[in-house]
């Protein structure tokens, strides 16, 4: 990235001793504090004869329970925060441990090759993980980390440490190869200052619960993470992304300014949290959240979103090898109802194809992706793959205030077709008995020029409008938003497109429909006060976003 | 002896988390059991096992249960297949 290799120049100008050095900021905020090192490979296993087998085994066992023990705390402690569903594995880690053939394999090799626990339980551990690293699956073979991860906290266990490497005495910056969920969790978030990592990317597994811990992180460090030393003194910028090693006097000054500033911003918006935009009509403006995973809904909430106003669901559909099936994303669904309570919960239908390639389902290459076969036109004609959603999505409707919204629509037409299935889902489920919400609202994404063309007709076939500006741009300008080259034409706030915003808003409105905006441009401070003006119901934003866009608006209103 | 086949559902198959469940549903159960898929059997009660039959979608699985109380063992075996599986 140009812009590191500039401010590495800049920090050498002020001082000889200091480094900067560069990731990808993955959680907000400005710190600084000490380093540890956390190295899980640390526990160096030895192998040695023992002369009484059976007190090897009794060491053995009580370090298994103790396993057992430290793993019933994670799981517990996650399942307070991410739910059942994401807290199973640590469920089945347990069952891993007291698996009777992963323990007999161990009590074999201590009593027949008289060697002690540690190095028995790391040979099997080996085993097993290559038994599946042989499996046909994909998924399976990743179960390898399983064995792994269970097998060295036993031998951690067996080492007498703590299960957890984590045990800080001093509030402290660490700094790893990449942590997983279970270290993770196991973070005391008093004692973590701030996480940086090597590997990783912003949408890790161990990012997003440093976002929802509202502790800040730098991952992707890559070659530059092995100037980190133990007990170092460090400054981490996790909005930037740049750490500071080693800073001297004048850096450490500006860091103690810019700390205060960061931190009397994040107070004084803090102050906002449960506060209602009325404006001087008395209409509420809310404003919600987007999200793409059920594990954001916390970061919604702490940030005082009203609701979610676009929960992508496409998440459940990437990075894997197979659909997901009704009850996975039923879970998905219901872990974020729960979690917002009465507030809105808006779940767009699957925005794949095209430039979303799934493998599994085999679409094929097209010229014009942005154009092509893709979200509600995929919906229509592979009905299996939405019905298979929509029951999910009307079975988890009875856990709390779900609203759905249909992508990429041009045509009434499409509505009606897509309403049809709903009821067929609907009486599916009267007929099998299994409870839904009765009334859940049906709106669209307004995101193509068509769409807010006919939105006078459109809103009387809708419970709500949402505007995704960044296709509306896109389509509206005829400009790509991925094409670099064009990035200066494909402007969001082009008269054109804020005219479709206008006549949209007063279309939903005489139909008597809240009309919202979804897209990037709903944080653009430059436009608040026009959505203001047009009588916007409903602002979507990134969670982190939602208190600034809150104060800007109350400054106008 | 009972004996019961089922045909699995699940898009993924038999992976860690269904497996998990039902080794712990096999664990309740007072009867001996086995399962069968494509030539290879596993104890139900033994996790790793289960989950080295790679068993994945469309795979049958032929359960074996046997003790004095396996009627009601085969009938929660069942209940819990078509719900999970």
């Amino acid at each position: 990235m140009p812009h590191s290799r500039v401010s590495v120049q800049h920090i050498y100008e002020v001082g000889e001793n200091m480094v900067k050095i560069h990731g990808i900021g993955a959680s907000d905020g400005i710190i600084m504090g000490q380093l540890v090192l956390y190295q899980p490979g640390q526990v160096k296993v030895e192998k040695y004869a023992v002369e009484d087998a059976e007190s090897e085994i009794q060491r053995l066992k009580e370090a298994q329970k103790e396993a057992v023990n430290s793993l019933n705390k994670v799981y517990l402690q996650s399942l307070k925060r991410l739910g059942e569903k994401d807290s199973m594995i640590f469920q089945i880690h347990m069952m891993m441990l007291q698996d009777e053939d992963y323990t007999n394999s161990i009590l074999d090799k201590i009593r027949q090759e008289n060697v002690n626990a540690e190095y028995a339980v790391q040979e099997t551990g080996k085993e097993f993980a290559e038994r599946f690293a042989q499996m046909d699956s994909e998924y399976m073979r990743g179960r390898k980390a399983d064995v792994i991860d269970i097998s060295r906290r036993l031998i951690q266990c067996l080492a007498q440490k703590d299960g957890t490497k984590f045990c800080l005495d001093e509030p402290s910056i660490i700094a790893a190869d990449d942590l997983t969920p279970s270290e993770t969790m196991q973070l005391e978030k008093s004692k973590v200052l701030a996480i940086l990592t090597r590997n990783g990317s912003r949408t890790a597994h161990s990012a997003i619960l440093s976002r929802t811990m509202g502790i800040p992180s730098v991952v992707n460090l890559g070659d530059d993470f092995q100037k980190l030393r133990d007990g170092m003194n460090v400054i981490v910028n996790g909005t930037s992304g740049d750490v500071l090693l080693e800073p001297d006097e004048a850096a450490q000054n500006t860091y103690q300014q810019s700390r205060e500033e960061y931190v009397r911003n994040r107070n004084e918006l803090k102050q906002l949290l449960g506060k209602k935009i009325v404006t001087r009509d008395g209409r509420v403006m809310s404003v919600n959240a987007n999200i793409g995973r059920p594990t954001d809904a916390e970061a919604a909430l702490e940030n005082g979103a009203d609701g979610i106003g676009l929960f992508r669901s496409e998440f459940l559909y990437m990075e894997r090898d197979s659909l997901p099936s009704e009850d996975e994303q039923f879970h998905a669904y219901q872990q974020v109802l729960q979690k917002m309570g009465d507030k809105p919960v808006i779940i767009r239908t699957f925005d794949i194809g095209a430039d979303k390639q799934l493998p599994y389902l085999d679409l094929p290459q097209e010229q014009n992706p942005a154009l092509g076969y893709r979200a509600i036109r995929i919906c229509l004609d592979r009905t299996e793959l939405f019905k298979t959603q929509l029951r999910a999505l009307f079975r988890a409707s009875a856990f709390g205030n779900l609203k759905i919204m249909f992508p990429m629509i041009i045509s009434v037409e499409e509505v009606r077709k897509a309403k049809a299935m709903i009821e067929e889902v609907k009486a599916e489920l009267s007929k099998e008995k299994i409870a839904f919400a009765p009334d859940v609202k049906i709106g669209i994404m307004v995101e193509t020029p068509a769409a807010a063309v006919l939105s006078d007709e459109l809103a009387k076939e809708c419970d709500f409008f949402s505007v995704g500006t960044n296709d509306l741009t896109q389509y509206t300008l005829a400009a790509d938003r991925t094409n670099g080259k064009i990035a200066g034409i494909y402007n969001q706030r082009h008269p054109a497109v804020l005219k479709f915003l206008e006549m949209t808003a007063k279309n939903a409105h005489a139909a008597g429909i809240p009309f919202g905006i979804c897209g990037e441009s709903a944080a653009d401070p430059e436009l608040t006060s026009f959505y203001l003006k047009i009588g916007v119901d409903e602002l979507s934003v990134a969670p982190p976003s939602i208190l600034g866009l809150k104060k800007r608006a109350l400054t106008m209103i | 002896m009972q004996k019961y086949t089922y045909t699995i559902k699940d898009e993924e198959g038999l992976h860690a988390r269904p497996a998990g469940l039902l080794v712990k549903c096999a664990q309740k159960c007072s009867s001996k059991v086995t399962i069968e898929c494509k030539g290879h059997s596993a104890d139900a009660k033994r996790l790793f096992a289960v989950m080295g039959l790679g068993a994945g979608k469309n795979d049958q699985l032929t359960f074996s249960i046997e003790g004095p109380k396996e009627d009601t063992d085969c009938a929660t075996l069942k209940s819990f297949c078509t719900a999970h599986l």
